[in-house]
């Protein structure tokens, strides 16, 4: 156990290292939803959504936009760096060590919970600066448990990805083309008091609409709780990406 | 000599026999057998396609044989126990490490993973990267590249390297090097099992050399004796100057064979100073003059070539 979790912090490490040298990840993980948040904000305003109680629309985009960053961190960098891993033969060269090689995917787990977090942090001060959106002391503890079944279940989804990704250069088109959407319909990018009640009911078949109410109702001062029925969704689609995962995943390039 | 890892030179580390793998209900490997002993440096030789990365795959653990047995350090790599990946290093024939860290830090992070690395300096300066440490993994040359893949397949100070090519898509001033390094294993008492389709590659390392085609093992020994005596008998070769081979020393005419091109004369000896003399004696008496003599022992190409034809 104690070699294990030795074996995590190494990897983690230069897990980290690689992360944050990397200028592609610095910036879409980063940088761009902080771009995303004052491009939202700048646009739609400060004008009160009557439908949420009247919370002003910054406030609204803060849980939208940390949303969207722990999607980026967890869903999409894992579906592209271990796609990209895999590829370049690095994963089935990692089997011909000693360690573990579950250990590889662990550190880059455990990388992508701590970017998540940070990127959480960091939105919300970002919003509390520019924009003075209340942090959610009231709902701190459901904006944890949200953060940790929210990164847990897109880490798992996007390993399983990962299975039909076939080469590096397809990954980055069919990761976006699963979140992209998804953003718009589930009120991400567009308040959702302007979407069809329809549009949103079927996005909320998907989990980033699930994400995106349980950050909500962590940060809504009139809510700030549990909003468990997302969180319920969470858990069932990290269970069935992590199933997926298990019996899908390749460690050899396709070729 | 003891080697590392408690093993004595020319005990067994790798032994196959009747290895056979299918692909598809194509056959890859044919029932391959092959022995190779502590402190060597034996090549796999053969044209692309005969089976040598198939094979290599098995003996490393990545891919599960058909038919045969196979005993790595002792072990069956299908069923290794924790220790095994311990004692071997792997260089495949392709793989590309984060190119964000550096060279040394690559090597460290897998140094990571074993339980008794050597230090990272030292693998370092086995493969002669110590200018390059600094040196981000996306920006290296091919060659450097491979010496790192070298670097870190010996980090975790295995008694058994596996090359897969090693130096292919080299320039030859970096298969050069690329070789003396690899010699250097030896002198540090690794046993290295490598693949190549580059022949001069073999004769300039292996100790022994196994020529694997269409999935068996055609001729196996060290590079000077491979095809077996009567593939390695020194030959004459002239031009009789008008004279048949009739006329040649009664010894000689036996065995002198005619109609090479352009009237020349091939005479297959396993004594070439007594058959030469004998010659030149005959010559000098006549008056004959021995056009385009050559005394030639067969290289190791001729024999391969001849092989796997």
């Amino acid at each position: 156990m104690n070699r294990s979790l030795s074996l995590l912090w190494h990897q983690l490490k230069f897990s980290q290292k690689v992360f944050w040298r990397n200028p592609g990840s610095v910036f879409f993980t980063v940088l761009l939803p902080v771009l995303l948040l004052v491009i939202f904000a700048t646009i739609f305003g400060t004008d009160p959504i009557e439908s949420l109680g009247g919370i002003p629309t910054t406030d609204y985009y803060v849980p939208a936009i940390a949303s969207l960053a722990v999607v980026s961190a967890t869903f999409l960098n894992l579906g592209m760096n271990l796609t990209i891993a895999r590829e370049a033969g690095l994963l089935k060269r990692l089997r011909g060590t000693p360690q573990p090689a579950w250990l590889f995917i662990a550190g880059k787990v455990a990388n992508a919970v701590i970017i998540s977090a940070l990127m959480v942090v960091l939105i919300t001060a970002v919003g509390a600066a520019l924009y003075g959106s209340p942090p959610p002391w009231d709902g701190l503890a459901a904006l944890v448990v949200s953060l940790a079944v929210g990164a847990a279940c897109f880490c798992c989804l996007g390993i399983a990805m990962t299975a039909v990704i076939p080469s590096r250069e397809a990954a980055p088109a069919v990761m976006n083309l699963i979140t992209l959407p998804l953003y718009f319909l589930s009120g991400v990018f567009i308040p959702e008091s302007e979407i069809p009640e329809g549009v949103l009911r079927f996005a909320g078949l998907f989990p980033i609409r699930s994400l995106f109410e349980a950050f909500l109702s962590a940060y809504d001062p009139a809510v700030a709780g549990f909003a468990v029925g997302p969180l319920v969704a969470l858990a069932l689609w990290g269970t069935a990406g992590f199933l997926l995962a298990a019996r899908f995943f390749r460690w050899t390039p396709s070729r | 000599m003891t080697l590392p890892g408690g093993r004595r030179s020319g005990e067994p580390v790798i032994e196959t026999a009747g290895l056979v793998k299918d692909f598809n209900g194509v056959r890859a490997l044919a029932g391959v057998d092959l022995s190779v002993e502590a402190g060597q440096i034996f090549a796999v030789l053969g044209p692309n396609g005969a089976g040598k990365t198939t094979m290599l795959e098995i003996l490393e653990g990545y891919l599960d044989r058909d038919a045969g047995s196979v005993a790595v350090l002792g072990q069956d790599p299908q069923k290794p126990d924790q220790g095994w990946r311990e004692e071997i290093g792997i260089v495949l024939q392709e793989t590309a490490l984060e190119p964000a860290l550096t060279v040394g830090e690559a090597i460290e992070m897998f140094a990571g993973y074993y339980s008794s690395p050597m230090p990272v300096e030292d693998a370092i300066s086995l493969v002669g990267l110590e200018s390059a440490v600094d040196t981000r993994t996306g920006r290296l040359s091919g060659g450097q590249r491979r010496r790192l893949d070298v670097g870190i397949a010996l980090v975790g100070d295995p008694a058994l390297l596996f090359l897969d090519e090693p130096t292919t898509g080299f320039d030859p001033a970096a298969r050069r090097k690329a070789w003396q390094m690899i010699g250097g294993l030896r002198e540090i008492g690794k046993t290295v099992l490598l693949t190549t389709h580059y022949l001069e590659e073999a004769q300039a390392l292996a100790d022994r050399i196994a020529i694997l085609s269409q999935g068996l093992v055609i001729a196996e020994g060290r590079p000077d004796e491979l095809g077996g005596p009567e593939r390695n008998r020194t030959v004459i070769s002239f031009r009789p100057d008008g004279h048949s081979v009739t006329d040649l020393p009664e010894e000689l005419v036996g065995r002198a064979e005619a109609g090479g091109t352009e009237g020349l004369v091939r005479i297959a000896t396993d004594d070439p100073t007594g058959d030469l003399g004998l010659l030149v004696a005959w010559a000098g008496d006549r008056g004959v003059e021995l056009d385009s003599l050559e005394v030639r022992r067969p290289s190791l190409e001729d024999v391969y070539l001849e092989l796997i034809d």
